[in-house]
């Protein structure tokens, strides 16, 4: 079995998902850590679409986006399965990898921008929460997956955590325990199993590190 | 596979056609619900409650939305027939990722074109321009030209998507007076392109080129009107 390599970073919840997802399957691989400022010729080799982490290299063959590698995952390593067996159910869980896709970068909007743009992320982050805890699937069981965690929990699993650190980097609160119980009590849950736990960035160093960012976004906005 | 196929869909919806194509190249009977996005089917609604949009496939009462997880579904359900994605876990995360770059990137981009003008459009122009080139680098290796489908003997997910993106460049040029498929800087994606706007079966599929016009025009007056407002 030729060798895995994760080409990713510490802060980026696309890389976690990866990582989740290969811990979870028992996959053994090198993980590369990549300075976003100085990004590898390897990376942008294997990228040179996009130049962006996480990148997969099996073998000699790259595969690039978070969740089009958990796909792949999922197809060569069966264990741990992370997609339903029944193509029905397997189209429900694409369909809500789709949608986190989709608004997930509303959150990362909330802390990059002020004002009017910052107004229309918490908006659609809010509307993108408030249809998860309303339609979401396997409503009443632990997770998104059922009993256990399935691609959509990985999915919006690195979204969730990064809000509370988006939250107090931008002093705006979106993820509301009374109007989102049922995903507060998911989150609960995915944090209680030890494999996740066990690979989350340092909460401080990740606050840290998004303020550092949002200065330099909402300093260089203003001078324009 | 038996089971009642219904596909809820609109004429000029780039994503409600891809399905179209993928639903004939199977060779699966199905029933078609032209929706009037002005007022939407009851069962539309109640069948994509979160978006309320097309295409929705309904397999046996049992609703499937998103183009892309449609395709999926289809391939993974109809097994008798030509292949949507390829067999090669790699191979399909290749599909997987182009798939999503044309969408997400390619696409949005020429919408940017269509619903701008002055330096805003120049610049939407630009972006088209270097997605191009991207794709362009990316598939040249994949797309060797002896047929007009990207993976294989059959029109596959990557064709559809490709298809129903593309395949009316020439009408999109003529009303934005732009040109986007220079089959001198890109080769590969014209040549793919201008073969599957070919075949019989993307002909009667995709909209008569008048009627695309007509939306073109409609929607570029109607962002520049709001654009002005």
């Amino acid at each position: 079995m030729d060798g895995v390599k994760l080409h990713g970073t510490w802060a980026s919840p696309y890389s976690i998902r990866v990582k989740w997802a290969m811990k979870l399957k028992g996959i053994p691989f090198q993980y590369i850590e990549e300075d976003l400022f100085n990004k590898s010729a390897l990376l942008l080799q294997h990228n040179p679409a996009h130049k962006k982490i996480p990148v997969l290299v099996h073998g000699l063959r790259p595969v690039c986006e978070s969740m089009v590698i958990v796909e792949y995952l999922e197809e060569i390593w069966p264990q741990y399965p992370l997609l339903p067996i029944y193509p029905y159910e397997r189209s429900v869980a694409r369909f809500w990898v789709k949608l986190i896709e989709d608004k997930s970068p509303n959150v990362w909007m909330v802390y990059r921008t002020v004002g009017e743009e910052q107004e229309k992320a918490m908006r659609d982050s809010l509307e993108m929460l408030s249809i998860l805890e309303e339609h979401g699937p396997n409503k009443g069981k632990k997770f998104f997956g059922g009993d256990n965690i399935n691609i959509v929990d990985i999915a919006f699993g690195g979204v969730a955590h990064w809000m509370g650190v988006v939250e107090e980097v931008s002093g705006r609160e979106m993820f509301d325990a009374e109007k989102f119980p049922r995903l507060h009590a998911w989150m609960g849950n995915i944090k209680s199993l030890q494999l996740i736990a066990e690979n989350l960035p340092d909460q401080g160093k990740l606050c840290q590190y998004l303020a550092c960012q949002r200065e330099k976004l909402v300093s260089s906005s203003s001078q324009n | 596979m038996a089971g009642r196929v219904v596909l809820h869909g609109m004429w000029a919806s780039p994503y409600s056609k891809r399905v179209e194509l993928a639903l004939k190249v199977k060779g699966i009977e199905y029933e078609y619900v032209e929706e009037d996005l002005k007022n939407k089917s009851e069962e539309l609604l109640r069948y994509n409650p979160v978006h309320k949009k097309v295409p929705v496939l309904v397999h046996d009462g049992k609703p499937i939305a998103e183009s892309l997880v449609i395709i999926e579904y289809i391939d993974e359900t109809w097994k008798e027939g030509p292949r949507l994605l390829p067999q090669d876990p790699y191979e399909r995360a290749k599909v997987r990722f182009w798939a999503g770059f044309l969408q997400q990137q390619l696409f949005e981009a020429i919408f940017a074109v269509i619903k701008t003008d002055g330096e805003a459009q120049e610049r939407a122009g630009k972006e088209v321009h270097e997605k191009l080139k991207v794709l362009e680098e990316g598939i040249k290796g994949s797309y060797s030209g002896g047929s007009p489908f990207i993976n294989g003997n059959s029109m596959g997910l990557l064709d559809t998507v490709v298809c129903s993106i593309l395949g009316a460049h020439k009408i999109q040029e003529e009303v934005l007076g732009v040109k986007f498929l220079d089959p001198e800087k890109y080769p590969t994606v014209t040549s793919w392109v201008t073969a599957l706007a070919e075949l019989p079966l993307a002909k009667e599929t995709m909209p008569p080129p008048e009627k695309v016009a007509g939306l073109l025009q409609f929607l570029r007056s109607k962002a520049l009107e709001s654009a002005a407002a």
